[in-house]
């Protein structure tokens, strides 16, 4: 799981859960990667990505050092921050872990980097 | 496997996403990541779902770009609002009709699915699904669900009187402004441009005889009276 899709995912569907966001990740194993950089990609990425979250998640992870703490002015065009974007979007990936939710606590396993969001009964 | 990729590629034609600019997609019901690889090909990004660990597993031996989910469509979408610039899915909507336990209750599935999926998308984009319905009934059930959800849109026949080619896409505009319904493949064009901007009934169709037998009559020629058996359609030399 990349931080990136990190970023998007909610527990909201757990029935009684109003936000459900940011998921707090407990890591056991994460790997780094490298993937093709595309500018225009992360560039059209950036609008939808919390970067609070994001800020948050990869240091939870351990790999927060280089952020800077607010998405830049004209970010589209600042190719150093897009890299570092890019690095922290794409190429860290959560392996095996947890998924937790910030309201109720219940856990979202993540396993060979696949989160399991199958809900029990109950939670529907 | 040619197939499921011709699926995925007409799915993505009537995505209809702007020329040359990467989006954000959601593939429901990715499987082994088939259709993820058009999508990738096609320069996008996209985060796929589906139900089966297993197909899960095939997709990442297969090493595709897409992040991949194990989660039930039908318990609704877990992302934050406005995430997605579409959303496409091969062959899995009807699954959402199955009750596979006591507790599933497929109108409630469907409904829930489409309220969150439609919260998902942002304003304007399209989520478009390739179907095999059962039936009728269950087309209608979909297709309901899918407007209450707040949906508009419709249903893309392509091939319509082929039985082996026939291929039927649900097509969906998630608000924005008003969009019309893509042109279906494998549909003949019985009247050109200038006849059907002319406003003119198509030449020898029943609208056709009827406006002829009118003239004639206006011009006071002896016309036979009109009856159903106006203007049908004869078999062969008659």
């Amino acid at each position: 799981m990349k931080l990136f899709t990190h970023n998007l995912l909610t527990s909201s569907i757990i029935k009684g859960v109003t936000k459900g966001y940011p998921l707090k990740i407990v890591s056991r194993k994460v790997e780094i990667s490298e993937k093709e950089f595309n500018p225009e990609l992360i560039a059209r990425l950036l609008s939808r990505v919390e970067w609070s979250a994001l800020c948050e998640a990869a240091e939870s992870v351990g790999h927060g050092g280089d952020l800077p703490t607010s998405v830049p002015e004209n970010a589209e065009k600042d190719e150093e921050f897009l890299r570092k974007a890019h690095h922290v979007l794409m190429e860290i990936e959560v392996v095996d872990g947890d998924l937790v939710c910030p309201e109720t606590g219940r856990q979202f396993p993540i396993q060979n980097g696949i989160p399991n969001m199958l809900l029990n009964e109950g939670e529907v | 496997m040619a197939v499921q990729q011709e699926l995925s590629e007409r799915a993505l034609e009537l995505l209809a996403l702007p020329e040359d600019e990467p989006c954000l997609l959601l593939d429901l019901g990715c499987g082994s990541g088939l259709s993820g690889e058009v999508l990738t090909e096609s320069g996008h990004m996209w985060v796929g779902l589906d139900i089966s660990p297993a197909m899960l597993s095939v997709a990442q031996d297969r090493e595709e770009e897409g992040d991949l989910l194990l989660g039930d469509m039908g318990n609704g979408m877990p992302f934050r609002a406005g995430s997605f610039d579409g959303a496409i899915s091969i062959s899995a909507l009807q699954w959402l009709c199955n009750a596979d336990s006591k507790e599933h209750h497929p109108p409630r599935r469907l409904f829930k699915f489409f309220t969150t999926l439609y919260a998902v998308l942002r304003r304007g984009s399209r989520a478009v699904f390739q179907l095999y319905p059962e039936n009728d009934k269950q087309l209608e059930l979909i297709t309901g669900q899918s407007m209450r959800a707040g949906f508009t849109g419709g249903l893309v026949v392509d091939f319509p009187n082929s039985t082996k080619a026939k291929k039927m896409y649900l097509c969906l505009f998630a608000g924005g402004t008003t969009q019309s319904l893509p042109r279906p493949l494998g549909v003949e064009q019985t009247q050109t441009r200038k006849e059907r901007l002319w406003g003119k009934p198509p030449k020898k169709s029943r609208e056709w005889v009827l406006a002829k037998k009118e003239r004639n009559r206006r011009q006071g020629k002896d016309v036979r009276p009109d009856s159903k058996y106006t203007g049908r359609m004869r078999k062969g030399a008659f």
